[in-house]
């Protein structure tokens, strides 16, 4: 098993006729995933030669999914067009929208984040600004490499891109059951609460590797949520230690979350909860190897 | 981006925000000019992106303009918490009735975004929230449905603010809603918000932070930058597209790909530094995804400008870009930086293609470089040489 995203999971790209998403959509395939089609309300009806595979474009993502029975979108869409195009994913009621896109206004994001509530929360939203997520082996809904580490029994969810794959080529020789960029913008889809629970729930997953950054509180919450619901062994990792105060989050938005949220405050969040923390990736991914069989 | 207070009053005026009429002013006669022409008493008040001015000294009250110059003099170049003061606010004297405090934030754990208010304003917000938890009314803000009359007559109940100016401080919240929607903020905040003794709502103060990835749909923002007071080598790098903060108290200057990787290593490298001499990483640098010679270039320009950086770490794991461009990037560098690289370079690649960028960099042979195996190995080798070129 995997979480969110495995074998049978037929994926379409919203934007796969740009740049990054033709880049991302050829790497996609190569690594095992259905990729069954991309939407473009421009270029509908035509089709992509993805290294030698005919890829349909559709005009929209409802229509997609009526014809390729697709579940999965990766967005690879400008910050100018995402929330549209997110609205879109979530009224066609697509299971998962994996919002790779960096740079999208906050107060999009949650405009989109509401409008998924709204509609019931059909579409787990997993970014945006993040890597995805990979089952390795299976498939690929994002940019996370796919020959970094291969199947294997951890579980991992990150808020960094660069941190995950750093995590997952530490971690090659154990393997990963799912890995999860969750992203690092403010206001984000899937949490690391989501996905603790989600790995909890695995059975292929045997640990659980959580890696945070400072901001907000997620982390704390997590902990909270590992005390009381998670009886996998997790390992965390914390970045930002020595980064100055974040310059866009004030003194009243620590208020809010009722935490300074500071590395150490998640630390000792985390540690309070029965988690090992390691002091550098290695030896978090140390830590993490003692605890699988 | 946080505005400065005139800016943030410039931006509620522009939405309908009563606040008082004043003038922003570079110099003390400028200040007392000003004066003349808004009359009667004014308040001159440091322009600083930091909470806290009163205290320091940096709001004060004149009767007249001579006073309005001599009270200027005293607060322009003064040092607030780091913040040195090139302008000033000279805003009409208003008679106050009654204080309350009042903002909209983004509230990440619950993700969407919340109004706190209360009739207790004036104080510290960070005092009222630990010592009158309950003075504080915070009320979650669909973003979607956003704030109307009646969701700001909730705030304005909840607030507990009083009867004769309930109808008016509701009306100016939804004006607050339309500032912080219309100029996408993530915060607005306005401590004091306060009541004339004519039983009107104003403005008094306004902090302001705009989210620098709305930019392209508002094309004034641009004009909201102000250079002088910016870090002249976050200036640099700014000017040539890198992500890049200046740090206190450092000696290894860093550079990596991705946010996340660069501030593990930054705390990687500190973390090395206990065993050397307490070394401390100089600046957070990450050169993205990319990581052309172009970029490696410029940022390792920007990096061996900084007279702190004593010894320099790239750390780059190669995910999407692959490790050769990375070695290709570093060598080309040098070529062009030619004599002004000066100081050592600790190198650490891994990932994809990792293989043939460590034979680059080997076949480049480059004096300054030294090429390390893992993260940690790295950050030790890099703080062990900058503590010994400061020996």
């Amino acid at each position: 098993m995997s979480i969110f995203l495995n074998e049978n999971s037929k994926v379409i790209v919203q934007g796969l006729t740009g740049s990054e998403g033709m880049k991302h959509g050829r790497k996609m395939l190569a690594s095992g995933t259905q990729l069954v089609g991309g939407v473009n309300a421009r270029k509908a009806g035509t089709s992509v030669d993805v290294d030698g595979t005919s890829v349909p474009i559709f005009g929209g993502v409802e229509e997609a999914m009526k014809e390729t029975g697709a579940d999965v979108s990766v967005l690879f869409v400008p910050p100018k067009f995402a929330k549209d195009a997110a609205v879109e994913a979530i009224d066609a009621g697509i299971g998962l929208a994996v919002v790779i896109t960096e740079g999208i206004p906050v107060h999009d994001s949650a405009w989109f984040w509401a409008h998924a509530c709204a509609n019931g929360n059909r579409t787990r939203i997993i970014g945006p600004n993040c890597p995805g997520i990979i089952s390795p082996g299976r498939s690929l809904a994002g940019i996370i490499p796919a020959n970094i580490s291969g199947p294997g029994k951890m579980g991992l969810v990150s808020k960094s891109g660069t941190l995950t794959y750093q995590m997952m080529y530490e971690l090659r020789d154990v393997g990963f059951s799912t890995g999860i960029g969750i992203g690092g913008d403010p206001i984000i889809g899937t949490t690391h609460i989501d996905a603790l629970e989600a790995f909890e729930s695995d059975p292929e997953t045997e640990a659980i590797v959580m890696i945070g950054e400072i901001g907000g509180d997620a982390e704390e919450r997590a902990a909270d949520f590992i005390k009381s619901n998670v009886t996998k062994p997790v390992v965390g990792y914390v970045a930002g230690f020595t980064a100055p105060e974040g310059k866009t989050m004030g003194h009243a938005g620590a208020i809010v979350s009722g935490s300074a949220g500071t590395a150490q405050a998640k630390k000792e969040a985390l540690e309070a909860a029965g988690v090992k923390v390691g002091k550098t990736p290695t030896e978090t991914a140390d830590l993490a190897r003692s605890l699988v069989s | 981006m946080d505005l400065y207070e005139y800016q943030a009053k410039d931006l509620f005026a522009a939405h309908g925000v009563p606040v008082l009429p004043g003038r922003t002013v570079d110099t003390a006669s400028d200040a007392e000019a000003a004066a003349g022409e808004i009359g009667g008493a004014v308040v001159v008040k440091a322009q600083v992106k930091v909470g806290g001015r009163g205290k320091a000294g940096g709001v004060k009250l004149a009767e007249n303009p001579p006073e309005a110059k001599e009270k200027a003099e005293k607060i322009l170049g003064l040092d607030i918490k780091g913040h040195v003061v090139h302008r000033v606010l000279v805003t009409e004297a208003s008679d106050i009735a009654e204080e309350y405090y009042f903002s909209f934030l983004l509230d990440r754990s619950n993700r969407t975004f919340l109004a706190m208010a209360s009739a207790e304003g004036g104080m510290e917000i960070e005092e009222l929230a630990v010592e009158r938890p309950e003075a504080l009314a915070r009320v979650p803000i669909d973003a979607i449905a956003g704030v109307d009359k009646a969701k700001a007559d909730e705030i304005v109940t909840k607030a507990k603010l009083p009867a004769a100016v309930a109808d008016e401080a509701a009306e100016v919240i939804v004006k607050l809603w339309d500032t912080f929607v219309g100029e996408d903020a993530t915060l607005v905040e306005v401590n004091p918000l306060v009541r004339d003794p004519q039983d009107k709502i104003i403005a008094l103060d306004g902090k302001v932070t705009l989210d620098e990835n709305a930019d392209f749909r508002h094309e004034a923002h641009a004009a909201l930058v102000d250079e002088r007071t910016e870090n002249p080598l976050e200036a640099k790098a700014k000017a040539k597209g890198l992500n890049y903060v200046k740090l206190d108290d450092g000696q290894v200057g860093i550079i990596g790909n991705g946010a996340g990787l660069v501030m593990s290593t930054l705390d990687v490298v500190a973390y090395a530094g206990e065993s050397h001499g307490g070394m401390k990483p100089a600046n957070f640098l990450d050169i993205g995804g990319g990581a052309s010679a172009e970029v490696m270039a410029a940022g390792l320009d920007v990096i061996l400008g900084d007279s702190d950086v004593r010894s320099v770490f790239v750390n780059v794991f190669g995910g999407i870009t692959a490790c050769d461009a990375v070695a290709n990037g570093i060598v080309e560098a040098l070529k062009i930086l030619g004599d002004d690289a000066t100081k050592p370079l600790v190198v650490r690649l891994d990932g994809n293609n990792v293989d043939e960028g460590r034979r680059i960099l080997a076949e480049a042979n480059h004096p300054l470089v030294t090429v390390v195996g893992t993260m940690d190995d790295a950050a030790a080798k890099a703080a062990e040489l900058a503590a010994k070129a400061g020996a």
